[in-house]
């Protein structure tokens, strides 16, 4: 198998090469993610210092702003996966969008049930309706939508597109709550890592956050995996070769 | 082009005024709504007044898109809407004119009954004036953005829960800054970047939501 060569990415793309090659690469997202999400919560739980103005209540942010982040990339990544099913009409990456769209959401729940805890100890209230949080429930709305929406129509072939134009015009939402910080004054502090500038905190918290984020990314993967050879099976389940691997009568 | 798009905005209005309950429904729903908010909430003029921007917004937001189902539903079941897509005119253009007819039946009718509900409510003069200009910039976003979540739900089952499910997530930018306008009029402080953004809203959305709205039809009528 040659990575570099163009049939290989495109036999790829294809439902019944894709089957297998998943199901070979769960496992290692599957270890990886368990094994960094251990290392990650033992750097920002144990090793990682106290913050000097907010005690430990602060590193409920090792789980909140890695989730936030996931939260935001999935749905991008789903957009891109729902653009490309739509333009080339590839079956696989409809199949990949509606597979990580459930993923999306519990990081988007995930992000501001964290960011709840964490606001009650230090802004005093578990919610405020400033623009990152109402942009973020925005989020969670729009994923919900996606879901309902490839649920209510029965034909796959129609559900994936109808979902996916949703997907691309929500996709204005992404830049509006990354950019909210900046745009309004919000109660919500600004991003403290950038790519233009050294990150504003200890080295060791950064660590633990970068291993945080690496888990849930490889866990997403293992998951959307997961979830995409379902419904190959499903879909493909009167084609000749899900008949073959299940040894059934021809 | 234009011909044409005179021609689906007179034969729309032809259409809708050989019934005209149907357009009175989404007036009085909008009339009734508010009214409860004075039961509910108490007649204390100065509590109503603070509450009366989002009310009113919240109120419009809902009568619009009740209204959303009927935007392409008819048409999709007589036929027309297949021979509309099959027709040799750009179908944005096509669904911009829906469109209107849809802005003029259901978001102007409530722009022009809101001062009434308005002073209800106890809002002041100016705090009205504002209250139309925003609701006749956005109500038009509403219809807009409603034609792309009418166009994917057209002929699903529960498409109206569904509807208000993908739309009213699309909506809130709007009631945000058009209520916001309203408030900001009422307590004395400028309104002209309430406006600034409605504004871009709205032409946004005239030349993306046709497009999009476009496209679901196709995926819908595929």
């Amino acid at each position: 198998m040659n990575i570099f060569s163009k049939a290989f990415w495109l036999q790829l793309s294809s439902p019944k090469t894709f089957y297998p090659v998943a199901g070979k690469m769960i496992p290692w997202f599957m270890g990886t993610a368990i094994v960094s999400i251990l290392v990650g919560l033992y750097y920002g739980f144990v090793v990682a210092p106290e913050d000097y103005q907010q005690g430990d209540s602060y590193r409920i942010m090792f789980i909140h702003v890695p989730a936030a982040w996931m939260a935001m990339w999935i749905y991008i990544i789903m957009c891109a996966y729902a653009a490309i099913g739509l333009i080339w009409r590839t079956r696989l990456s409809n199949m990949m969008a509606g597979a990580l769209a459930p993923t999306g959401a519990l990081f988007t729940f995930l992000a501001l049930w964290t960011g709840a805890l964490w606001g009650k100890p230090t802004w005093g209230a578990y919610w405020v309706w400033d623009a990152r949080l109402t942009s973020f429930l925005i989020l969670l709305f729009l994923y919900f939508g996606f879901i309902s929406l490839r649920a209510a129509i029965d034909d796959p072939q129609r559900a994936s597109r109808a979902s996916a134009l949703l997907a691309l015009v929500g996709v204005i939402n992404v830049p509006i709550i990354y950019f909210s910080v900046k745009w309004w004054n919000t109660l919500h502090q600004g991003a403290s890592i950038t790519l233009d500038k050294a990150p504003t905190m200890a080295t060791t918290m950064f660590t633990a956050m970068m291993i945080m984020t690496v888990a849930f990314f490889a866990y997403t993967f293992a998951v959307a995996f997961m979830r995409v050879r379902n419904e190959i099976l499903e879909n493909e389940k009167n084609s000749a070769w899900v008949g073959e691997m299940l040894g059934r009568e021809k | 082009m234009i011909k044409v798009l005179r021609w689906l905005i007179w034969r729309d209005l032809t259409l809708a005024m050989r019934r005209k309950a149907e357009v009175l429904t989404t007036l009085l729903f909008f009339v009734i709504v508010v009214s409860l908010f004075p039961l509910g909430v108490g007649p204390e003029i100065n509590t109503l007044a603070e509450i009366a921007p989002g009310v009113l917004w919240v109120a419009a937001l809902l009568a619009s898109m009740l209204s959303l189902n009927r935007l392409f539903a008819d048409d999709y079941h007589d036929g027309t809407l297949e021979q509309l897509i099959i027709s040799s005119q750009p179908l944005a253009l096509l669904v911009l004119g829906k469109i209107l007819t849809h802005w003029l039946l259901t978001g102007l009718p409530l722009v022009l009954i809101s001062p009434v509900l308005g002073m209800q409510l106890g809002l002041d003069a100016n705090s009205i004036i504002i209250l139309m200009l925003t609701l006749l910039i956005g109500t038009p976003v509403l219809s807009l953005i409603g034609a792309v979540g009418a166009g994917l739900t057209l002929g699903v089952r529960g498409g109206g829960v569904l509807l208000s499910l993908l739309i009213l997530p699309l909506y809130i930018p709007v009631l945000i800054f058009g209520s916001g306008a309203v408030d900001a009029a009422r307590t004395g402080l400028g309104v002209e970047a309430h406006f600034s953004l409605l504004g871009a809203f709205l032409v946004g959305a005239l030349i993306l939501a046709p497009i999009g709205a476009a496209a679901a039809l196709r995926i819908s009528l595929d």
